[in-house]
Formats: C-alpha cells, structure tokens, sequence
C-alpha cells in the first residue's frame, strides 16, 4: 500500500519538472527553481521564467549504489549543468555514452522518465539533459 | 559571558551493533559520560540525531533516552542537522548553560543506521539534500559529492592519488583508537584499487555505514568547581557557531569554498580569541576525503585550493603542524551520523585532557576544533574547545 498524496506531491512542480520553468525578479535575476526570495538580492517581486534547456555539462559522476527506488536504473550519469542563462541545474544525463562524457560538453534539455515501481504505481517524469541531435 | 565546561564524556565503540538498540548505545554512552563527570544526575538532555525516524522508525528520542537512563522529568529534546546534528547539539547544551537556565546539561550523540537496507540508508541521508530537487532525480549523498570532488581535482590539477592521502591518514589513526570501528591501517593503493561508488568517490574516499553513541556533561565552571571536578578535567568551550548555505548544492555561489565552514569558523575564532593557527588539531568532517580538503580550506588552515597539499605533504599526521582525524576521522573510527559531533567532541576533550590513546596524543594539545557538516555543506558547526 502506498502513501497518500503523492500524486498532489508531485503534481504541484510540474511546471518546474516538466518545462524548467524558473523564477526571475524586478531587478532580472534569474534562478531555478522558482522562489519566493530572489536568492541574489533578496526582492519579493518575483514572476515566472522560461530557461532555454541549452546548457552544459561543469561535473558529473555515474551513481552506481543509488539510492532506493532507483536500482533498476543503475548505473546512471547525474550532472551539474550550467544553463546558457546562468543558473546550475542538477539532473541526470541521457541518450548519451557515458565515457563521452566531458567538462563543458553541450547539451539541452528533454522531459523523461525519472523514476516508476515505486509502491506508489506513479510514473515520474522530469527535465533531463542530452547532447544535441545534430 | 562565562563559557562553559566539559566534566565528563563517554561513547561506545563504532561499529555493526546488531545485538543493541539505539536506547541501549545511548544510554551507554550518557551513563559513561555521568560517571566521568562524578555525577547522577543532569538538568536537561540534548540528543543529536539525524534519521532515527528513517533508519529505526522511532522519534521522540529526548523522551526515549531520559526516560530509559532514569532521568525522571527533566526536560529532553532531539536536535536535528542532518550530519550535523551532533555539533548542534553540543552548541544548544552549550548554551542552555550559558543562558543560566541549567546547570548540568547532557548531550547525547547517537544513530543506528545498520537496521536499514543499504538502499534504503542512501535514500534516508539523502533526505539533508533537497529531496525535490536532488534525491528526486537520484541523488545519493555519495553522488553530490562526487560532483565535487570532480570538480575539485579539474579545478586545482589533483588526482585521485592525491586525495587518498586523507583515507591513509584516518586509518593510520584509527588504528590506534580502541573506538574506531576500522583498527587497520591502509595504503594509498588500497583506496586506489577499491569500486567506485559515484565516479571519481571510490569506497575508500567514503565513511561507512555504522552505528554509535557519544556523550559529553557541560556544566558552568562555578558548578563545576562546586562539584570538585579537577581542573585538569575540565575542557572549556572557548568559542562555537554555525551558518547555513544553500540546502541545493547547484545553487551555491562557490562550489569550492564551504562558505557555512567558514562563516562558522570565523565567528568562532574570534569569540574564542584565536586564529587558525592557534589551534593545535583539528577535527574536521571528513565523511569524503574531498570533505576533509575543502574543510581545511574553509577553516583557514590552507590556502583555497590548498588543502589536498596538507595531506599529500603528511602535514595532517598527529606529529604534523594540522593534525586532523586524530582517532580516525569519519573515515576510520565511523560517521554514526548524528552522532559523528559529540564523537568529535569527546575525542577533542581526551587529547585536551592528554588521555588520548598512546600513537595518538597530540603532544602538548591546548587548543582543538571540531567542525560538523550536515547536508553538502548547508548547515554547518564549527566547535572550538580550550584546556582549562
């Protein structure tokens, strides 16, 4: 049996899980996710900000003892991807070698599948990053 | 203001303690720590804990161990910073004597993380990260600190060679210490040639999953002296603070400086009226041996970017200018979690004392730090402890 509410759980960040919809203030501080606070200078006046998904690859590492509820996807790439707007994101990398992997290697934003058999049957998707289809 | 004093300390030896529960460590170790301190009684109980509820499904751990040790009804709380936890709690009995309001205080470190399913345990540290943003995409604590090192050694020109020399250090240490749940020494090829567990953090670069329980007795030195504690018993804590930084490590401003370290540590320095190098050890949080590097870094004791060159240089060692992991570290005498401060504490008050075990005593010790980290470095507590 699972928990209660997991689909609202998930449900309430779709726009930020599933299009990488940020934040941004008055004074055009970017950030992701979205927040209350602008992170940089502390203004409440914030809106909604639409990121490109292009960005690129500044760390990453390949996750072999994951944690539960992610063993059927091991081994997987997880990075730090700095958007061409500024912002670091981390999210998994797919659709990509992972001895191809580099420092600075290009890549964009896609929605994928991130996790499912967990005991609650939900199926949870989110923002990943690839190397461009050339 | 007064500071406050250390009487007594106890712990329990690191390890897989299958046949205990987390009650019976902790009320070991606070037990241990009363009768050190001369004492039957206490005021009010701080228990570090980071995961009790995940690992052991059981909260409420200030009720749970005062009750169990017979304390009748003082008051009793768990304090929470994820690894941090430990060194938090310390700083709150630290104050709760310091605001008058108590004046014997116990502080109990303890975690029981071995009843978990190694999974299941990744999954519970990762709860310090940001669970929507980090352990949500897979995340493991072992994984945001690979990303670290990764960019620590792409940074700075180190290999991986460079920083097994923290590994080699903790268990050099640990070996000595009667405590340490790893009492074997190890090579520079051992850490190279164990799996990698998130490239580039291979299983020697990580401390283990463990379980333990620690204890110290704060007390003001007007109560202390009242009690008839010898002076050479009493460890003052001359100076203590904390900050936080971004609970998602993608959102700091410097991957490379651990800007809560070093926000704490500066704080601290100067209520207790030193500088970095004043301090005769330190007791840093090497949970990664990127961790350790960064951390000396942070605390002032090597340049940024420096900090792998102290280990590389054997300037670590107990009879080097920084010792560090002086009974082992996170590494070799075990990271119980919550408990991993107080562990840190009571270590720091036998070198002090000059009772450390014989191989490592830090000759002369008058000053020493702890500094405890919870999360990738977003809640942070620098502890820094004087002789009397």
């Amino acid at each position: 049996m699972g928990r209660p509410m997991q689909v609202a759980r998930h449900w309430r960040h779709f726009r930020e899980k599933y299009a990488l919809i940020g934040g941004k203030c008055e004074n055009g501080h970017v950030f992701f996710p979205k927040r209350p606070v602008c992170p940089v200078c502390g203004s409440r006046n914030v809106e909604e900000y639409q990121f490109s998904g292009k960005g690129k690859v500044i760390s990453w590492t390949i996750v072999r003892n994951p944690p539960s509820g992610f063993e059927y996807y091991k081994p997987y790439p997880l990075a730090l991807v700095q958007l061409e707007e500024g912002p670091v994101v981390l999210a998994q990398l797919t659709d990509v070698d992972p001895d191809e992997i580099h420092e600075g290697m290009e890549v964009e934003m896609v929605t994928r599948k991130i996790r499912e058999f967990g005991e609650d049957g939900i199926i949870l998707y989110a923002y990943k990053f690839r190397p461009p289809i050339k | 203001m007064e500071k406050p004093v250390i009487i007594g300390v106890g712990m329990v030896p690191v390890g897989e303690h299958w046949r205990v529960s987390l009650r019976d460590m902790a009320v070991e170790a606070l037990l241990n720590a009363m009768d050190d301190a001369g004492i039957d009684k206490v005021d009010s109980l701080y228990v570090g804990n980071m995961a009790s509820g995940s690992f052991i499904e059981q909260e409420n751990l200030g009720a749970l161990i005062a009750d169990w040790a017979g304390l009748g009804n003082i008051p009793a709380v768990k304090v929470e910073a994820a690894c941090g936890s430990g060194g938090a709690a310390v700083q709150e009995g630290a104050k709760a004597v310091m605001a008058g309001l108590e004046d014997i205080v116990a502080v109990v470190g303890v975690e029981k993380m071995t009843d978990a399913w190694p999974s299941d345990a990744t999954r519970y540290l990762a709860y310090a990260a940001d669970a929507e943003y980090e352990l949500f995409h897979g995340a493991s604590f072992v994984a945001l600190n690979a990303l670290i090192m990764r960019l620590y050694m792409k940074t700075y020109g180190y290999t991986e060679e460079d920083l097994a020399h923290f590994a080699v250090n903790a268990h050099a240490n640990g070996a000595k210490n009667p405590y340490a749940m790893f009492k074997k020494p190890i090579t520079v090829d051992t850490v190279l040639k164990s799996p990698y567990v998130a490239d580039p953090i291979k299983l020697f670069d990580a401390a283990p999953m463990c379980d333990g329980a620690a204890a110290v007795i704060i007390t003001s030195k007007e109560k202390a002296e009242e009690l008839g504690v010898p002076k050479d018993k009493m460890v003052e804590l001359a100076g203590f603070w904390r900050a936080i930084d971004t609970i998602n490590f993608a959102n700091r401003e410097d991957f490379l400086t651990l800007k809560a370290a070093k926000v704490a540590a500066e704080k601290a320095y100067k209520i207790a009226g030193v500088t970095a190098k004043d301090i005769d050890f330190f007791e840093v949080h090497d949970a990664f041996t990127v961790m350790a590097a960064l951390s000396l870094e942070a605390l002032g004791v090597a340049e940024k970017g420096k900090g792998a060159m102290l280990a590389k240089e054997g300037q670590i060692a107990i009879d080097g200018d920084y010792p560090i992991q002086t009974m082992g570290g996170l590494k070799a005498r075990g990271h119980p979690v919550g408990a991993t401060g107080v562990y840190q504490t009571v270590e720091a008050v036998l070198q002090l004392r000059g009772e450390a075990p014989e191989g490592i005593q830090v000759p002369d010790a008058e000053v020493g730090l702890t500094q405890n980290i919870g999360g990738t470095g977003s809640n942070i507590t620098v502890n820094i402890l004087r002789r009397v």
